[in-house]
């Protein structure tokens, strides 16, 4: 079976140790992740996981039913790309110097629809959200000035599909 | 062995009173009815200990000699009593002392919870004396942990602890307490816990599923089940005896699914896998219906995917939804607990019988029985074999024993002859294979049906990986029977060697103590049987002991167990020399 992109996305209570939990099931079978983020979701007290993993389908079918079956875990499901919104999000810090002596610099951040967060004597910051292809187009065309650094974030990303994470808990609601 | 039923408590533990964290984790214990406790004391857990002390007539604490033996023990008493099994460590080595059993737990869903100390929270991360990260160690073989800091919080995650790790499929739960957490005083109001919304442990029966299911049975014309230990777990031996005597269809056994069915029932037809019968195994490539309940196609029952039971449809019966389609894709899955979908089934079936198909059975059960079984049973050759062993308590315990055995030949040969009549009498260690595992489950075993017979069968070299916990046995006065068939071999080893490794034996041959004046230090009346013509009486005192009884047979060295289902070759491939 070929491989693939997929994002799976986990709703969980905020308990410290999940994250060591989630992750020893990827180290137990020996995957690497291409990304991981996480943050609070819509739902107050509930956390989601955002992993990309690139893999073939009958694997991520099973690594997302060993993610469901911890305790922590409200509800896992994975999606490709297709059935997602996503977007990285990623930062360029170049010497101020290039800014004014190299015009083409200006060119580029105006062609990438980047944008400048931050401009000091000695460095300036461009912030670019969007694909992977296009951060990594950004860092191409500024690495020949000397990228100073370069971060990029995992994937965020929402899916075309509802969750339905609400009502799952407010089913357990109405049977407790 | 004291009596240790829960007098009734003159503090109700469901006053609202002010105690210290320690004395909380004691009277959650007996809020959870755990009236019985394995461990063994250490800096990060005294407090709790203090508290024990002072609760002794309520709650009884089996001191084991190593922490393994705590989880060995606490695992024996949940698969005899189908209780949660208790187990209490310190902090660093006492914790992680508790791994391997924790492990075995979690491969082999045993009800479990176990309870460490911690260093003061203060101390955490510091690199304190006896600290260990035993959250981060216990994750990847835990159902769930927590580590818990303060003492308001205990009640709720003691009753937590338990409903997790009793419900669904059951597993080990650790809970990490740290020193100052025992100490601190707070107002305990203990209420237990009756659901978690992250949490679905019982998933109804999909009806229309069910009559998928039913479809396949009513066509099947050469069905077959396998059925593992989730029939004992999920209690449903009743509605499963009901299914298979209803449908006529035969059934064959994973080692934990064991004594879920009496060994001479007609449709039981011998356990499947590496070293299972003849007859499941070749026809589980000619069935075209495998009926797989509360199993999850583990690899050693399987053999080679790529050849296992294409010809046949697969309905699954599994409470776990992560078992479903992981090794083998099933047609039809009912994802609920077995009890559940066996009832709805038998239900809608119509009496069937297979006589033909049975037939087949019995054939292959002749070959059997002429290349293999008539060899371990009624040897011709002088030594003393395994299966002679097994028969000899049989006749004894008329298969009314709980047989606890550990890693190696003498499980495979106790678990292909020792007759069970009923349920919960098979205490072994399946998935992790842990030696070491039998002795000290023993203990729990008879602690947790204190009115049976248990018979620990054992190897030579599992024996002597927890052969301390003799010092439990003989403080407790548990009347457990320990039998060991030595070949001063690490037999199991030894035979992959003879047949895989050319005969190079590297270091698998033991130079052995004298296992009686072992067991006679200990004050365990003990005997060695090295003849034949020796072992029936031997076995008869034995039995007829009410003590605990220590009985070496002296095997034949080199003998293989047989069939055997090479690593990694397919069920067709099985060998009976």
């Amino acid at each position: 079976m070929e491989k693939k992109t997929y994002t799976i996305s986990v709703y969980s209570e905020n308990n410290v140790g999940l994250l060591n939990r989630i992750s020893a099931i990827f180290l137990k079978r020996h995957i690497n992740l291409e990304s991981f983020s996480t943050s609070e979701s819509e739902i107050p007290n509930v956390f989601r996981f955002v992993i990309v993993i690139n893999i073939t389908p009958d694997k991520v079918h099973k690594i997302v039913q060993q993610i469901e079956k911890q305790i922590d875990v409200i509800k896992a499901y994975y999606h490709t790309d297709e059935e997602t919104i996503f977007q990285e999000n990623a930062l360029y810090k170049v010497k101020s110097s290039f800014l004014f002596e190299e015009r083409q610099i200006q060119n580029i951040i105006k062609a990438s629809h980047a944008t400048i967060v931050t401009v000091s004597p000695e460095f300036f910051v461009i912030e670019k959200t969007g694909f992977r292809e296009e951060t990594e187009q950004l860092r191409k065309d500024l690495s020949p000035f000397g990228l100073l650094q370069f971060v990029r974030s995992g994937r965020i990303s929402v899916t075309k599909a509802k969750m339905g994470i609400s009502e799952i808990l407010n089913t357990f609601k109405n049977n407790n | 062995m004291k009596n240790h039923k829960n007098k009734k408590n003159q503090k109700s533990p469901n006053d609202s009173i002010t105690i210290s964290g320690a004395e909380a984790v004691v009277r959650c214990l007996l809020a959870e009815d755990a009236n019985l406790v394995y461990g063994y004391p250490g800096g990060a857990i005294m407090p709790i200990y203090d508290e024990l002390y002072k609760y002794k007539d309520q709650l009884h604490h089996v001191l084991t000699r190593h922490e393994q033996g705590a989880t060995h023990a606490a695992q024996g008493f949940a698969r005899t009593s189908g209780k949660v099994g208790v187990a209490l460590a310190t902090s660093g080595p006492g914790a992680t002392n508790l791994v391997t059993g924790i492990a075995d737990a979690q491969i082999d869903s045993t009800p479990m919870v176990c309870i460490t100390g911690q260093v003061a929270s203060h101390l955490l991360g510091s690199d304190a004396f006896q600290e260990t990260d035993i959250i981060g160690i216990s994750t990847p073989v835990t159902k769930w942990n927590y580590q818990i800091t303060k003492a308001s919080e205990i009640p709720e995650i003691m009753a937590k602890a338990f409903y997790i790790a009793r419900s669904g499929r059951p597993g080990p739960v650790l809970i990490d307490i740290t020193k100052d957490a025992q100490f601190e005083m707070f107002d305990f109001n203990y209420v237990k816990c009756r659901g978690i919304r992250s949490y679905w442990p019982n998933p109804p029966l999909n009806t229309n599923h069910l009559e998928e299911a039913l479809k396949l049975i009513n066509e099947a014309k050469k069905p077959f089940i396998v059925w593992g230990q989730g029939v004992i777990l999920g209690q449903a031996e009743q509605e499963f005896k009901a299914f298979v005597e209803k449908s006529g269809i035969p059934a064959a056994w994973t080692i934990l699914g064991l004594s879920a069915l009496p060994t001479d029932h007609p449709l039981n037809r011998g356990m499947v896998g590496m070293h299972g019968n003849y007859a499941p195994n070749l026809l589980t490539n000619e069935c075209d219906l495998l009926i797989a309940i509360g199993m999850r196609f583990d690899d050693r029952v399987t053999g080679d995917l790529n050849t296992y039971a294409k010809q046949a449809k697969v309905l699954h019966l599994e409470l776990d939804p992560a078992e479903v389609n992981k090794n083998v894709k099933a047609d039809v899955a009912l994802i609920t607990n077995c009890k559940i979908s066996l009832k709805a089934l038998t239900k809608r079936i119509s009496k069937n019988t297979f006589s033909k198909w049975l037939k087949r059975f019995d054939a292959l059960d002749v070959i059997e029985n002429e290349k293999v079984i008539k060899g371990d049973l009624f040897p011709i050759k002088q030594g003393i074999t395994m299966g002679e062993s097994i028969a000899m308590i049989n006749k004894y315990t008329k298969g009314d024993a709980v047989i606890v055995t550990d890693v190696g030949q003498h499980q495979m040969v106790a678990c292909r002859y020792a007759k069970f009549n009923q349920s919960k009498s098979n205490v072994t260690s399946g998935g992790l294979g842990t030696m070491g595992f039998a002795l000290p489950a023993a203990i729990g075993a008879k602690m947790g049906a204190p009115a049976r017979e248990v018979v620990a069968v054992i190897g030579d070299g599992g024996y002597q990986m927890t052969i301390q916990e003799l010092g439990t046995i003989f403080q407790q006065q548990v009347a457990v029977k320990i039998v060991i068939l030595n070949n001063d071999f690490l037999g199991m080893v030894r035979q992959w060697q003879q047949l895989f490794f050319d005969k190079r034996y590297a270091s698998t041959e033991m130079t052995n103590p004298d296992f009686v004046t072992i067991a006679k230090g200990y004050h365990i009346e003990a005997e060695r049987v090295e003849k034949r013509e020796d072992l029936d009486q031997a076995v008869g005192r034995m039995i007829a002991s009410e003590k605990p009884f220590f009985l070496e047979i002296c095997v034949e060295k080199e003998n293989n167990v047989f069939p055997m289902i090479p690593s990694g070759a397919s069920v067709s491939d099985i060998r009976l020399e």
